[in-house]
């Protein structure tokens, strides 16, 4: 009987360390380097969810690559929604700072993006809550870039940064 | 004695890791010690004082006003602003600088909210760039 004790207790003991490691390794990774996420709603057709309401694209989040704020025009990027901070929405990066793009139903029609800001916009003019909505939002607000889908396997595919011709800046600040 | 040091510069490896995923997620969910630098919060806060953050209440969206917070700069993401939050979501707040005899009022939109730091003289807060989204908010200061 004290054998089984003994066993036992070494069992819960060889348990508790192998939590304690995984755990926060597990929440670092997920936070820090790469997640996985389903995209909900037609905002970034024909992108993203091209099919509807049928089956959602689930993207592979890359929090790594962003962790100096290094983003490219046409990105396709995961970011706090300046209006509700539970929620997170997918955009396309359109605009960095110092550039002067042409607004969509925006109140002003042309906008410099200040320093720190970025100008997002998704796919699907006019089913998308985006910066022509609530203006450029702030860097600090990015999570993620989401760089491939990954479900359903026929739509496995890297996902590019390109900048619709239409949408390109009138004038962009020379780095 | 090659074997030796190749396995025990894994073990430490697997320490570092290890603690260093520990101190992350107990910097982003629990809270950490910060030090603050800068006139905008004198007289409650001098500069390079430590005080200790306490994250939770962002994760659990208590943060109220009154707060002292601590957020990502609105105009560069890697630096942090340490200030006073005077408004939440659908509250007035007076918008004109105090030179100003005309004052004129605003509403924080929703999901945004209103900065400005103790030091009314010298401090950049939201009467300079507006209110700031929730989202850049960091932590709450609980201690000194």
């Amino acid at each position: 009987m004290a054998q089984a004790r003994d066993l036992g207790r070494r069992y819960i003991k060889a348990f508790l360390k192998g939590f304690f490691v995984a755990v926060p390794v597990t929440v670092t990774f997920l936070d820090r380097v790469a997640c996985v996420a389903r995209v909900e709603g037609a905002s970034m057709q024909p992108s993203l969810n091209p099919g509807g309401g049928q089956v959602s694209d689930v993207v592979l989040l890359n929090h790594w690559s962003i962790r100096n704020y290094e983003v490219q025009r046409g990105d396709i990027v995961s970011l706090v929604s300046p209006r509700n901070p539970e929620q997170k929405i997918i955009k396309r990066v359109i605009a960095l700072e110092g550039d002067i793009i042409k607004t969509i139903g925006y109140k002003k029609q042309y906008v410099k993006v200040p320093h720190g800001h970025m100008w997002v916009e998704g796919d699907h003019h006019g089913h998308s809550f985006d910066s022509n909505f609530f203006g450029p939002v702030s860097l600090g607000l990015l999570h993620a870039r989401a760089t491939h889908i990954l479900w359903p396997p026929r739509r496995w595919q890297k996902l590019q940064p390109v900048l619709p011709p239409e949408r390109k800046p009138l004038l962009t600040e020379q780095e | 004695m090659f074997q030796d040091v190749l396995g025990k510069t894994f073990r430490l490896l697997g320490y570092t890791i290890q603690y260093g995923c520990i101190a992350h997620c107990a910097f982003e969910y629990v809270g950490g010690i910060v030090v603050c630098s800068g006139p905008s919060m004198q007289p409650t806060i001098q500069n390079y004082d430590i005080v200790v953050l306490d994250n939770l209440s962002r994760h659990f969206y208590s943060i109220q006003k009154g707060d002292i917070v601590i957020a990502k700069s609105p105009s560069d993401p890697k630096s942090n602003i340490c200030k006073r939050v005077i408004g939440l979501e659908g509250d007035k707040v007076c918008t004109s600088s105090p030179s100003n005899f005309l004052k004129s009022h605003s509403y924080v939109p929703k999901g945004h909210v209103w900065l400005e730091g103790d030091n009314l003289r010298n401090s950049t807060d939201s009467r300079c760039y507006g209110p700031i989204p929730y989202g850049l908010i960091r932590g709450r200061i609980c201690f000194k």
